[in-house]
């Protein structure tokens, strides 16, 4: 009996063999590269002078000295925080309609908000390009029905619609699957015990939707804050974020400043993720 | 005794299937009253209308003489203990139980203090703070009582909710919910499939079938004089056999005439008899007004259940004695065993046992009506 046992769990550790194998080779070893290069200089010297330019490194712009890239990362979490915040008050909803609707139906409709994924990034970016475009099919559109055409590309807007575009699907799957395996009788109970139709979406949908909501919020924050060529492409390379300067030092060779900014991102992620999975904790201990 | 609920013709069909028809039920204050029937008969489905989860397509509700047909769940005076408990599990049990008081903004004085009252009656005093997915089905049950009569609902609705608790726990809570029930005040309206059940606790039991009401009655009524075969059948066993009612107090069925306490059917009309299996004594065979082979014998511990072979037709007989397998008997019916009732449509679908198992039976009626 005792010896099955051993055994089993012999064989259950070496059933994670293979992909603790993976997660070194592809998660931990790349991670201490970033790391090792973010610490180091060109010849491989311990420096935090990398971190340091980080924080302290100014430029000029419109006439003022600012610090070039905490002006850059501010401007990046602003656009990230947008994007996420229309994403969520956008997908919840359809989430929660999603949920509800025939089983078939459900699959349709999943179907189709997943198709734009199995499509490039690149080309989904370069679709919208052609959409926003002054002389695009949007502007086109307002002009056939005699209504002023709106300038959108290479503004902040352009960004953002591109990023909502892109992780749209994130924010609803995680909402849906969570909230489409919600037991409905809790609902009923809750109209039961005094609820309206919105105190029942406040009091009990909405808690219990909560994980979903929060891996939500991370699979549309984080893509989205570290994001590049978005903003190259749609903010026609007027809004530097921080993936645009991680990939341009990079570009310039720069590999242990870039691995420096993707550290200090990192880092900042992990301590929101963390603060935030505290915060669901709490709400669930309730 | 004052009328609380009044269904008049209800009828409700679910993707063109009828599932009531033409139902009227009255429901007093402080009265214990069971819908009883198997899966699909239309009780959860009552039971739902009256809650406000259900329009009805047809007929009307009364709530103490005002339709309120048209009012939402949350304004109605009544509240619902779900079959599988519907406890919300992200609160914890005090939080489960002071949830309605909550949606009234009431004082935080006024929540503890209900919460405790009600805790008390439920017999959960100490488990405020434990989460709702940590306690045992009973426990889990008894908040979700306390949670439907801490508004002091007019009437509490419970959609069977014994069916998943355990045989010992279920007979426990039978007398509890019948102790809370005195206790309250409240009436109660309970839905079961289990016969028993709803003998051992009910003042009135309601008997459906296919969506129609067939009895209405109390526990003893409905036992002693069920109004048709599925009635009787129902409501624990019986052999029912075609009879011919000579006259008042004579009935002829197996080939013989019987004295019975029955009157006021046709002269000769067909009628069906029901006779209970503890109600018949086992005699010598050459005594007995009937005879018959027996060709089964269950032992039950209480009792034998037999089942004895009488001119083709098997009848089953509850008894104490033991006799054997192939062994010939004779059968002795006292005159107030005898139960007549009309024809029906039910009429010879039950009360036979030729095809009798105890497993069937009970695989037939398991598991609740989760498509209803």
């Amino acid at each position: 009996m005792r010896e099955n046992k051993d055994n089993l769990a012999v064989a259950r550790r070496a059933a994670l063999g293979p992909y603790g194998l993976w997660a070194l080779l592809f998660i931990l070893v790349p991670l201490a590269f970033v790391a090792y290069y973010a610490f180091t200089d060109n010849d491989f010297h311990f420096t935090t002078a990398n971190i340091a330019r980080f924080f302290t490194a100014t430029s000029v712009v419109d006439g003022a000295v600012t610090h070039t890239y905490l002006l850059i990362f501010w401007r990046s979490l602003k656009l990230a925080l947008i994007s996420t915040l229309v994403c969520f008050l956008m997908g919840y909803p359809i989430a929660y309609i999603l949920s509800r609707a025939p089983l078939r139906l459900q699959k349709v409709l999943i179907t189709l908000i997943m198709i734009p994924m199995w499509m490039n990034f690149l080309i989904r970016t370069y679709a919208w390009m052609t959409i926003l475009q002054d002389t695009g099919i949007l502007n086109g559109l307002l002009r056939a029905l005699h209504l002023k055409p709106v300038h959108i590309i290479g503004t902040e807007g352009a960004v953002v619609i591109g990023m909502v575009y892109d992780y749209f699907p994130y924010m609803i799957l995680p909402i849906y699957s969570i909230m489409a395996k919600m037991d409905r009788k809790l609902e009923e109970a809750a109209r039961d015990l005094g609820c309206n139709s919105f105190g029942v979406l406040r009091r009990v949908i909405f808690p219990l939707s909560l994980p979903g909501v929060i891996s939500g919020i991370t699979m549309v924050l984080i893509p989205s804050i570290s994001t590049f060529y978005i903003s190259q492409k749609l903010g026609n390379g007027k809004f530097y974020l921080i993936g645009d300067a991680i990939e341009g030092q990079y570009v310039a060779n720069n590999l242990h400043f870039a691995a420096a900014i993707a550290f200090i991102l990192m880092v900042i992620l992990l301590i929101a993720m963390a603060l935030m999975q505290r915060y669901a904790n709490s709400k669930a201990a309730v | 005794m004052r009328k609380i609920i009044e269904l008049k013709n209800v009828s409700k069909s679910f993707d063109g299937q009828k599932v009531l028809d033409n139902v009227s039920l009255d429901i007093y204050d402080n009265e214990f009253l069971t819908l009883l029937g198997p899966s699909g008969c239309g009780k959860t489905t009552t039971l739902r209308i009256i809650a406000g989860f259900e329009q009805p397509d047809e007929g009307q509700l009364f709530f103490l003489g005002e339709d309120i047909v048209a009012l939402p769940p949350h304004k109605r005076n009544v509240n619902t203990v779900f079959q599988r408990y519907a406890l919300f599990p992200h609160l914890n049990v005090f939080e489960n139980i002071a949830f309605p008081l909550r949606e009234k903004k009431a004082p935080q004085d006024e929540v503890r203090g209900k919460v405790e009252e009600m805790l008390r009656l439920v017999a959960l005093t100490g488990f405020e703070k434990r989460s709702v997915t940590s306690l045992s089905g009973g426990q889990q049950q008894r908040v979700a009582i306390a949670r439907a009569l801490i508004s002091h609902p007019k009437v509490l609705l419970l959609d069977e909710p014994l069916a998943a608790l355990d045989l010992k726990l279920r007979k426990d809570m039978q007398q509890e919910l019948k102790n809370i029930q005195k206790a309250t005040g409240i009436t109660f309206v309970f839905v079961t499939h289990d016969q028993e059940e709803a003998l051992s606790m009910s003042d009135t039991v309601v008997v459906m079938s296919e969506g129609r009401i067939q009895q209405i009655g109390t526990p003893i009524d409905i036992y002693n004089e069920p109004k048709n075969a599925f009635v009787a059948d129902f409501i624990g066993e019986s052999n029912i056999v075609n009879g011919v009612m000579l006259r008042d107090r004579l009935v002829r069925f197996s080939g013989r005439d019987f004295p019975c306490v029955d009157e006021g059917f046709g002269k000769n009309e067909q009628v069906d008899v029901v006779i209970r299996p503890e109600d018949v004594d086992i005699v010598p065979e050459d005594r007995g007004a009937l005879r018959g082979t027996v060709t089964g014998v269950t032992f039950l511990g209480v009792h034998y259940e037999i089942i004895v072979d009488i001119a083709g037709f098997k009848w089953m007989i509850q008894t104490t004695d033991f006799v054997d397998v192939d062994e010939h008997i004779g059968l002795s019916i006292d005159p107030d065993a005898i139960h007549i009732m009309k024809k029906s449509e039910y009429s010879g679908m039950f009360g036979d046992y030729s095809s009798f198992s105890n497993e069937f039976d009970e695989l037939s009626d398991a598991e609740s009506e989760a498509d209803e």
